[in-house]
């Protein structure tokens, strides 16, 4: 909102009907969820400590599933269904780790070593085979996914205590072949401590202590720009979106200090929220990949992703390896979805053998729509405000169901049926925008 | 001779000459452990009949230009829709049976064409959105089941809200089919009416392909710039296509249905695209090619497969249902096979 009031401010007013109608039609999806999800906290009558205690956990373990989408997106590759196949990777790390009854920290950086070599495996197959899908990339993942889950489910129902040896009465099935539904992540073969909470607890501090650090180091990474005008601001009212920038970062700046070192000043409802708390490593983890999205667009390789991503033949008239490039994208989007789904399961606790990578796709791929992405283009703004709508949704809608129609189940399937349907809105909205440019380039 | 062998293989595809060849071993294998092959081949023409017009739905879809239909949930949702009305009225047996369909096929006229005056905006598309909008559809009726004032005692949990999961057609319209005309050959059961069904319904099907708007829907679908420069209505060819496949998918649902004597609400239409498409393409179909010939074979590879590898592995596991997996892989298998034949990596 603060982005056109300010823009309005420093435009003619008959531009405003017409900027507001553009943001609403650019922005429909995000804007209509807000509405979806103010309405669903109001209804659920959830305290608001709650949702964003809930809301600040899932932020922090599922981000970085969704930052894992950023690259193949870049690469004009779509949405990667398959990081399904990063989860698994990450899951048989996980599993190979607890059975050998390595636990904490140690167990914990294993799996991270364990994962990375056999997502880049699995994420150099994908590649190889979207790479004769072109033009379907995106059902091609999403079959790949399903594919490799009958080979994942081969393995570990069939082949374990059979064909693989391994002998485990607490991970094992009774008959000794297959594992179990769940593998217990709290504690190890051995009985010792297993790896939940390794990353997480490392270090607990305050969240609002972490804002006010941010905030402070934005003001003056903001007031640096300002008074080295010259060399930053090229174009016109930048300096202005800087003094913006720092106002609104001095409001957040304050409300966290208030919540810190004086609640009694805030409104009853959030007087509680100096109490939050975060989980530094896990949240420096999805920053360093945050960053790490930022700083690839820079760098040859980034550029190289983005040819491919605008035009594969304008891409291979200049040079370019294509097939290579393409297959790179996708091996990096595994290995962090490798990585993604071991930071996720360390938080669950418990890994639900056959389950818990099954849905992971489909809800990072809606959660990144939500906040407003596109099949060609995916920021990392998008990325997180995507996955706090789409997670509120999922903290609210159940209550919001019982008390609306008194039945959980039918908020469950509220979300469910939003989560498929954003993805089918936006993918099909895509393809006719760009059916209409082809049809006019004809 | 290597040579035809290498054209023959190129021409049936890797993925099919394996089904092919795991097929005739697993049968094999029946016979020589002595597996009760008359049982199995029972089974396997029930399921047949079973699945049949839920595979025939992809034939008009792939025809008229828009691919394998991943859209097979709407269809079978109208289905599910006519065999509830149905028994909210009280019908059974056989007019059970024909209120269940006669009720499920305007429904599914209607959603068939607004999904064909959907999917006539996303051409290049249609796979990816169909699926996911087959899948949000499932959700929201899933609400639908909850909500709906359907209230015959058969379908209602006895406490709480909503229908069942699973709705038995024992004392409605099961089986009927099933049972009309069986025929009892020693271990050997011929679900006769069903598998008259399907045959009825694939010929109609036939007649309607070869009739003139069947060929020029074929023709539309083969290559859309040459058919709206000869003057055909594409768009139009594609919405009736789409109908005509949903329509199929609802009929094919009620007949699944009363062959296995459940309905099956909620989540269950969810996946049930994926297991026809697969049939039809095992049988020989591309995306963009497809006989009803295909179909039939399809499904006597796809289904015969599931049927003897449960009986087959049990001799080497015993436990687990290795079927299911089984099914995930080769279903899977088949699609990401015919999906690298659609856009063919330049």
């Amino acid at each position: 909102m603060a982005e056109i009031t300010a823009g309005v401010k420093s435009k003619s007013k008959s531009t405003l009907g017409h900027k507001i109608g553009r943001f609403a039609l650019h922005n429909s999806v995000t804007i209509l969820f807000l509405i979806i999800c103010l309405i669903g906290i109001k209804l659920s009558g959830l305290p608001l400590f709650f949702i964003v205690n809930e809301l600040l956990t899932r932020v922090t373990r599922n981000t970085f599933l969704v930052l894992a989408l950023l690259i193949p997106v870049m690469a004009g590759m779509g949405l990667n269904f398959s990081i399904v196949v990063g989860a698994m990777a990450g899951q048989i790390a996980l599993i190979a780790v607890t059975y050998w009854g390595i636990g904490g920290q140690w167990g914990l950086f294993l799996s991270f070593a364990l994962a990375a070599p056999v997502a880049v495996l699995f994420g150099k197959l994908t590649g190889m085979l979207l790479n004769k899908t072109k033009g379907q990339e995106m059902i091609a993942s999403m079959f790949v996914g399903f594919f490799a889950n009958g080979i994942y489910q081969l393995i570990f129902l069939f082949l374990v205590g059979t064909f693989i040896p391994m002998t485990s009465k607490r991970m094992l099935l009774s008959s000794g072949m297959g594992l179990r539904n769940t593998v217990d992540l709290s504690t190890n073969e051995s009985g010792t401590a297993g790896i939940k909470y390794a990353l997480d607890s490392i270090w607990k501090v305050p969240f609002f202590y972490v804002v006010i650090v941010a905030t402070v180091v934005a003001i003056a990474w903001f007031a640096y720009k300002l008074l080295n005008s010259d060399r930053w601001h090229k174009e016109a009212g930048a300096r202005k979106k800087d003094i913006r920038n720092i106002v609104v970062v001095s409001l957040v700046a304050v409300f966290s200090m208030l919540a810190m070192f004086a609640p009694n000043l805030l409104p009853k409802q959030l007087a509680g929220f100096g109490r939050l708390k975060l989980s530094f490593f896990t949240a420096l983890a999805v920053a360093s990949l945050a960053i790490f999205n930022q700083i690839i667009v820079k760098t040859k390789l980034g550029q190289d992703f983005r040819t491919v991503g605008q035009d594969k033949h304008i891409a291979k008239v200049a040079g370019l390896q294509v097939n290579k490039i393409r297959e790179l994208a996708i091996t990096l989007s595994t290995v962090f979805a490798a990585w993604g789904q071991i930071i996720f399961l360390q938080n669950m606790g418990m890994l639900s053998t056959y389950g818990s990578h099954v849905q992971i796709a489909t809800f990072a791929i809606a959660a990144l729509l939500i906040g407003g992405a596109s099949v060609s283009k995916a920021t990392i703004g998008q990325a997180f405000l995507g996955v706090i709508l789409f997670h509120t949704l999922f903290i609210v809608s159940p209550a919001a169901g019982k008390n609306l129609f008194g039945d959980a189940q039918l908020g469950e399937f509220f979300r469910t049926f939003v989560a498929y349907g954003v993805i089918g809105v936006a993918l099909g909205l895509h393809a006719w925008k760009v059916m209409i440019v082809a049809s006019q380039n004809e | 001779m290597a040579e035809t062998m290498r054209i023959y293989t190129r021409k049936i595809g890797i993925p099919r000459l394996i089904i092919s060849v795991f097929f005739v071993m697993l049968w094999i294998v029946a016979f020589a452990v002595d597996l009760p092959i008359l049982t199995l081949v029972s089974d396997l023409l029930r399921r047949f009949g079973m699945n049949g017009i839920l595979v025939l739905a992809m034939v008009p879809a792939i025809h008229s230009g828009i691919g394998l239909n991943f859209g097979l949930p709407l269809g079978i949702i109208c289905g599910v829709l006519g065999a509830l009305i149905s028994i909210q009225f009280g019908m059974v047996g056989f007019v059970g049976l024909f209120v269940a369909i006669a009720v499920a096929i305007p429904l599914a006229m209607i959603v068939g064409w607004l999904y064909g005056l959907m999917l006539n905006k996303i051409k290049g598309s249609e796979m990816l959105v169909s699926t996911y909008v087959g899948f949000s559809f499932v959700f929201l009726m899933s609400i639908g089941w909850i909500v709906l004032p359907f209230n015959h005692p058969e379908m209602r949990w006895p406490i709480g809200q909503g229908l069942r999961v699973t709705i038995a057609l024992e004392s409605t319209f099961g089986y009927v089919l099933n049972n009309l005309g069986m025929i009892r050959l020693g271990k050997l059961v011929i679900p006769t009416g069903l598998l008259l069904f399907f045959a009825a319904v694939a010929l109609l099907l036939g007649i309607f392909l070869k009739s003139k708007h069947g060929i020029a829907m074929k023709a539309s679908g083969d290559n859309p710039k040459f058919a709206t420069a000869s003057g055909l209505n594409v768009d139009g060819y594609r919405v009736l296509g789409t109908v005509l496949s949903t329509v199929l998918a609802a009929v094919g649902m009620i007949a699944y249905a009363q062959s296995y004597g459940y309905v099956q609400l909620y989540q269950a239409p969810l996946m049930m695209a994926f297991p026809a498409a697969a049939a039809i393409l095992i049988g020989g179909a591309t995306a963009k090619k497809a006989k009803i010939s295909h179909v039939i074979i399809g499904i006597i590879l796809f289904q015969g497969l599931l049927t003897i590898a449960l009986p087959v592995a049990s001799t080497i596991f015993d436990k687990g249902n290795i079927s299911e997996v089984l099914r995930m892989i080769v279903q899977n298998g088949i699609i990401l096979y015919a999906l690298t034949k659609v856009g063919g990596g330049e």
